[in-house]
């Protein structure tokens, strides 16, 4: 199923510009370009984790490609099927938890559940209470399965967010920010969900700011910045432009020969030259080194990490620019 | 629970496996149900209807796949999607919004206070029978209250219609779409799919539910009420000929079922309010504004160029019902305008909310 040439989610040049209230010209609020032109390439069977600052318009992507919102310009495919034609066929294989969870207080967690699941044309109703319970059991709210949802706390609410994605069968689940409110306990536990329903072939996209989360389980990553798609593609990617360090008291005389060995990016600075590893591997540079008389005191291959990535692509920290 | 499972049951097993080659296809590493998933339902104590349901699929299913029995976790969501047409499965969904709308502590309180006005209206008549109105004071057929109790049914539907039962009716279709998006479950629906055009259908099916069971339930009290502390008998009417009791009270169900006509419209109105807003009380606000605005507009003469285009305007012209021979003409311009009303604004609603960004 997961050949990896399909993708799960796809769009070409999707755009969604808001258009200013009636009446901007009198408050100065003008309209305002959310998402600006993003290629999106999700692979059948990735955990895509989708970053950027907040403001950086990932949930309103995350909207559009649910049909919540119509892309101003722009097109879409989700598992396939192109958008917003294919939303019947598509959606009911998609499980999504978008901007924080919202039921009706005055149901309990299982009769919220039920309520989905009559939305759902295309749900069957002889085994809605083996599913129901079966999702809340995965989410570990069977205990507070008949509590009011107004009793709940946030912890629970978001759990049972996620209860809705496993009602059925998904093909790929949709998450905008699971971890938003919770503790580190809860984290964890939603982090542990993430893999245990990716580890069932469903292509999880999963949109954070968050990093250390995304570094843990996403496979792929895709980064926006003020409602640009600044970077895509396998974390490995990412964080794999690693670079060489060798620490030396003849730095002159080693940069030439990294130079020589056809390393990019040489760079020296005080006793240290740095330059990007590519494809050769340190212990046969580290031979060269040797052999031309070069004293190395010190060689490492440090990589950077994906905080530093993304401050690098994001801009100046967290902040909306 | 068990209705609905012998609803499934009841549909042709060749629908569902085809069913299950269509949609349950692609995902095919997982497609396969072997019979444990029949016994965690029968352990479940799911009706055997459901047993049987399920398992045509589940035989069908196991030649796609073999490898499935090391992801014991899947068997359960490996259920057959359900392929029993559009109108079952609008019917559940139907089901599931009554159960909301009329579970809802704040919607029984209403009807519960619908159901409170008969009585003490006819309480208050009861103790002032012996004043005399005079004619042209005080709601239709108050007169005739003395006669005959049946009357009083009449005499409630046309004072609710001033306001109580506009205020209901504002209520609950100014909630409907509204309410859903201030409370953020409108996305949960939509992405479900849910369908907008198939939400805003049941939603609208509710709301006529209750305007037929808010104006059934007065004209029961009422008429229970009547029976009690007035007089009965053979129904004087207005033309001054006489009809058996049982056809006074058929012509009164007959009005009750046109007053429920006319708040669904008022309904209409209120749902195509409900689309324009994340703020359920800004589309009540907005339709009571609207009924009790044309309520005043139909009493001033100088408007009367107007005055069969407002949409209150006919709520309470179903006298012609208690004249020999009965006179039709003011029910059938009453519907008529109501019927417009609805399309119209059932119109505007659709285009509304079918083009409209969910941000809420």
């Amino acid at each position: 199923m997961s050949s990896g040439a399909e993708l799960a989610l796809a769009s070409s040049g999707l755009t969604k510009h808001f258009s200013g209230s009636p009446v901007g010209w009198l408050t100065g609020a003008a309209g305002q370009l959310a998402v600006d032109g993003i290629d999106l390439a999700v692979p059948t069977g990735s955990v895509y984790g989708f970053l950027g600052p907040n403001g950086s318009g990932k949930t309103t992507t995350i909207r559009m490609l649910l049909g919540l919102i119509q892309p101003t310009s722009g097109s879409y495919d989700v598992l396939g099927r192109p958008m917003p034609a294919g939303q019947a066929d598509a959606l009911p294989l998609v499980g999504s938890l978008v901007e924080g969870p919202a039921f009706y207080p005055h149901l309990s967690g299982r009769a919220n559940l039920a309520r989905l699941d009559a939305a759902d044309r295309t749900a069957n109703p002889a085994t809605m209470r083996n599913r129901i319970e079966r999702a809340l059991d995965r989410v570990g709210l069977l205990a507070a399965a008949d509590k009011r949802y107004r009793a709940y706390s946030l912890g629970m609410k978001q759990r049972l967010a996620i209860a809705t994605s496993l009602l059925r069968q998904r093909r790929l689940v949709i998450l905008d920010e699971p971890t938003n409110g919770l503790d580190p306990q809860g984290t964890r536990e939603v982090r542990s969900l993430i893999r245990e329903i990716a580890a069932d072939d469903t292509t999880v996209f999963v949109s954070s700011h968050l990093l250390a989360e995304v570094e843990q389980i996403c496979t792929h990553v895709g980064v926006m910045r003020t409602g640009k798609l600044v970077y895509q593609g396998p974390l490995a990617d990412l964080r794999g432009q690693a670079r060489l360090l060798v620490r030396t008291p003849n730095p002159d005389q080693a940069a030439t020969l990294l130079r020589d060995l056809g390393l990019d990016g040489v760079t020296q600075a005080g006793q240290e030259v740095t330059a990007d590893l590519g494809s050769m591997l340190p212990e046969v540079i580290n031979e060269r080194l040797v052999r031309a008389g070069v004293p190395v005191a010190g060689l490492e291959t440090p990589r950077r990490s994906l905080e530093d990535e993304f401050v690098e692509l994001t801009g100046e920290g967290f902040d909306v620019d | 629970m068990s209705t609905e499972s012998r609803s499934v049951a009841g549909q042709p097993v060749n629908g569902q496996v085809s069913g299950e080659a269509v949609v349950a296809g692609p995902v095919s590493t997982d497609g396969a149900a072997p019979p444990s998933a029949a016994d965690t339902l029968a352990v479940a104590g799911s009706p055997a209807a459901c047993q049987t349901a399920d398992g045509a699929p589940a035989n069908a299913g196991e030649t796609a796949e073999a490898g499935a029995g090391d992801r014991p976790r899947q068997h359960w969501l490996a259920e057959p999607a359900r392929k029993g047409g559009p109108v079952p499965a609008w019917l559940r969904f139907f089901r599931s919004e009554l159960r909301l709308v009329f579970g809802r502590p704040r919607n029984l309180a209403l009807l519960g206070v619908l159901a409170v006005v008969p009585i003490f209206f006819g309480i208050v008549f009861r103790l002032t029978i012996s004043a005399p109105t005079g004619p042209g004071n005080g709601p239709p057929f108050l007169n005739q209250l003395a006669g005959n109790g049946v009357f009083l049914a009449l005499v409630v539907l046309a004072l609710l219609l001033l306001l109580l039962l506009p205020v209901a009716i504002s209520v609950i279709s100014g909630d409907s779409i509204a309410g859903e998006a201030g409370l953020g479950t409108l996305r949960g629906l939509l992405v479900v799919p849910a369908g907008r055009t198939r939400l805003l259908t049941v939603k609208y099916a509710v709301i006529c539910v209750f305007c037929l069971a808010a104006c059934l339930l007065i004209t029961v009290v009422a008429l229970i009420m009547g029976l009690i502390l007035f007089p009965t008998g053979p129904v004087t009417l207005l033309s001054g000929t006489t009809v058996s009791l049982g056809v006074g009270i058929v012509r009164i169900l007959v009005v009750t079922a046109y007053v429920a006509i006319a708040l669904m419209s008022a309904g209409a109105i209120g749902l195509a309010a409900s689309t324009m807003t994340q703020h359920p009380v800004g589309a009540i606000a907005a339709l009571l504004v609207l009924v009790i605005g044309s309520e005043i507009c139909d009493q001033v003469p100088q408007l009367s160029a107007i005055h069969s285009y407002l949409p209150t305007h006919f709520w309470l012209s179903w006298d012609g019902l208690f004249r020999a021979p009965i006179d039709w003409s003011g029910v059938e311009h009453g519907l008529l305008s109501f019927a417009a009303y609805v399309v119209i604004f059932v119109s505007i609603a659709w285009a509304k909310f079918t083009s409209a960004d969910v941000t809420s």
